[in-house]
């Protein structure tokens, strides 16, 4: 039992499980502090109703857990994928809005292509997506400015030069927002929207279900995968061992490009009424794929359910306002589970100083792996 | 000729947040502490600050009020930046992911307040605090239009914190103590220099600079403050590595982005600029567009402090 136990928590991921879930509790609390402060009167009804999230809307809410979450499986891996690469990357709301505009041109204008419509429009934003990150790669790669500089230029960039191209190509000018892409261009449902009555779920969601496999295969199954992981913990070493550094950061981050570009199709090809606004404001998913990352440890199939965990407590937030609360004390806590997740180590120092004692206990010292855990 | 004036007036708006934001930045940077939370620090000591003037404003107006502001804002940002410290002094944290954490709460944050205090996120203000013309300076021909006249006190704030940041830096124990933490923090250790104060003094620094530009960013180019102040901490991190991390450079690079903002924001006050014909979009475009050239052409030989964003720790040599 002593032994089975101490094997559990020498394995790195169920530490880093547990310091995220500690991270996650906390932040409730703490957006529980702030809804206390703010309205006593309500803040438990509130609290509430945050937790019970998406299953407060019965199948309807349901399966808007999984719609809100699609988008976010996507910018999570493209943040995640580039973390494992030991990047950072920032921008994905301007890759997702370049490949959401790719698009919904295609969208508009290519109804020649009857049932392939939608898969076009796919991957063409999927493209337009990755050329922009590579910009952001070759940058960092060839000239050694800081992705996290870069990243947010190309936010600002990208969603200017879509306005603009907005504007001059498929503009309704009515509503100062990009024209209906064709019915052929929508996302098909596959049945969902019956399963879950109501809600705006779409086939979306397995593509991006699609993606966390292919992400989890490239870096857990290919040399590819293996070189990219060992560029991000150590390039000196890596370098040594004859791999490309350089490529890799840029294929790295033209993948995390893609990835973030394929969310920007996902949300504009939804059939849910979402258009490209010509608004001076960065698109928010893109953002969101950082504590989505950062809560699935980077690990694809972390991310994914930190994405529906994420879906969950936002829709919470939507319901929230019934009790005359703002929905931003969901970004709050998003906020502090970020924070408090960045302590991650002194909470798997915790775990280690535990695993010790046992070890003292039973007398065992053989194999005692060095303690320091790696930053994400 | 007046437009040439104006163009000034408006550059210095522009430019003197970016200087101070970036000095900020630079005394963490220093100590070796990456902060890419300026531009969250920013949105609070904007918030707390013009939601103080907000509140005073019937009471008290013009500069006394300012002068309270700035206080507030100096002193908001101090304390929102005590988290970033706590989590990469104490905690070890990874210094990028604190910085995200502060980024993404700071607006949540204003929101929050805003919309549950008073309904709505605009907090407005009644702009009491613009000097018409400086007595005496503001009549020296050519400089008193340029500097002195269409102005507010906080330009001056902003060169008299340029100036005391270089001579912090550069002139005093301290400076050297911070520089020395930032480069090689087991030396200074070695010596006896606490490694734990000096980063917290450098990221406080920044923090309270960073609140302080984010009040004299919105003063001046708005009546409202709306839960952001655009991607001004960003920029100012770009000015800090333009600046490589230099007083007198980051001055340079700041009035450098402050020109390349003032011609997207007012290209269509200038008639030469709107005689082009060119798309407005693409005008908001040009100060993103020049930082990107200007960071490629200036990163190659970066001299960033060498322990910058690595946490302390003393086992290591």
């Amino acid at each position: 039992m002593n032994n089975k136990l101490r094997r559990m928590l020498d394995s790195y991921n169920l530490s880093s499980f547990i310091a995220s879930f500690s991270a996650i509790i906390i932040g409730l609390l703490f957006g529980l502090i702030v809804l206390i402060f703010t309205n006593p009167g309500q803040a438990f009804a509130g609290f509430r109703t945050i937790l019970s999230g998406g299953f407060s809307g019965g199948s309807r809410g349901f399966g808007n857990i999984f719609y809100i979450a699609t988008p976010l499986i996507m910018t999570g891996l493209s943040v995640g994928f580039a973390f494992k690469t030991g990047l950072f990357n920032i921008g994905a709301s301007g890759q997702l809005i370049v490949g959401a505009y790719v698009s919904v041109v295609i969208g508009v204008y290519c109804t020649g292509l009857g049932q392939f419509q939608w898969v076009l429009a796919i991957l063409g934003g999927m493209a337009a997506g990755a050329l922009w990150a590579s910009i952001t790669g070759l940058l960092k790669a060839y000239l050694n400015v800081h992705e996290v500089i870069t990243s947010i230029m190309m936010n600002y960039i990208g969603m200017h030069l879509v306005n603009s191209l907005v504007v001059q190509t498929v503009f309704d000018s009515l509503r100062n927002q990009s024209s209906n892409v064709a019915k052929t261009a929508y996302i098909p449902t596959m049945g969902l929207d019956k399963l879950f009555r109501g809600s705006s779920l779409n086939a979306g969601f397995f593509i991006a279900v699609f993606f966390v496999l292919v992400i989890y295969i490239i870096l857990k199954k290919t040399v590819f995968g293996y070189e990219l992981i060992a560029c991000g913990h150590n390039p000196d070493a890596s370098k040594y061992a004859g791999i490309n550094a350089k490529r890799n950061i840029v294929l790295s981050m033209t993948i995390a490009g893609g990835l973030a570009g394929i969310a920007g199709s996902l949300i504009f090809l939804a059939n849910t009424g979402k258009h490209i606004e010509v608004l001076d404001v960065l698109a928010a998913e893109g953002f969101t794929g950082i504590p989505v990352a950062l809560l699935g440890l980077s690990n694809p199939l972390g991310i994914l359910l930190s994405a529906i965990f994420i879906g969950y407590i936002t829709l919470g937030g939507f319901y929230m306002q019934l009790y005359d609360f703002v929905p931003e004390i969901i970004d709050i806590i998003i906020a502090s589970i970020i924070y408090f997740s960045a302590f991650a180590l002194i909470v798997k120092k915790l775990l280690a100083f535990f695993k010790l004692r046992m070890n003292s206990r039973g007398k065992q010292r053989s194999e005692e792996k060095p303690t320091t855990v790696k930053e994400e | 000729m007046s437009s040439i004036f104006f163009l000034i007036q408006q550059t210095m708006f522009f430019s003197i947040p970016l200087l101070v934001v970036a000095l900020g930045g630079m005394f963490s940077e220093r100590s070796g502490i990456v902060n890419i939370a300026l531009e969250g620090i920013m949105i609070m000591g904007a918030f707390a600050s013009i939601f103080v003037i907000n509140g005073l404003q019937d009471f008290i107006q013009g500069q006394g009020l300012l002068l309270i502001a700035i206080l507030v804002a100096l002193a908001s940002g101090m304390v929102f930046s005590l988290l970033h410290a706590y989590a990469s002094v104490n905690m070890r944290a990874n210094q990028v992911i604190s910085g995200t954490a502060l980024n993404m709460f700071a607006p949540a944050f204003a929101t929050f307040i805003a919309r549950t205090v008073q309904g709505v996120k605009e907090i407005g203000f009644t702009n009491t605090f613009r000097i018409e013309s400086v007595p005496m300076l503001g009549k020296i021909p050519l400089l008193g239009p340029m500097f002195f006249q269409n102005t507010y006190i906080t330009t001056f704030i902003g060169i008299i914190i340029l100036v005391a940041a270089w001579f912090t830096l550069f002139k005093t124990r301290f400076g050297l103590r911070l520089r020395s933490c930032g480069e090689n923090p087991q030396a200074a250790d070695s010596v006896g220099i606490n490694v734990s104060k000096i980063r917290y003094a450098g990221v406080l620094i920044s923090g309270a600079l960073a609140g302080l530009g984010g009040l004299i960013f919105v003063v001046p180019t708005s009546t409202s403050f709306n839960a952001t102040v655009s991607g001004y901490g960003f920029l100012a991190l770009a000015v800090l590595i333009f600046g490589q991390w230099n007083p007198k450079r980051i001055f340079l690079s700041a009035f450098f982005f402050g020109l390349m903002k003032t011609i997207s924001a007012t290209y269509s006050g200038i008639p030469f600029l709107q005689d082009l014909s060119i798309s407005k979009d693409i005008y908001k475009m040009i100060p993103y567009i020049a930082t990107l050239i200007v960071l490629a052409i200036s990163s190659r030989n970066s001299q960033a402090p060498k322990a910058v964003g690595v946490p302390y720790d003393k086992g290591t040599r």
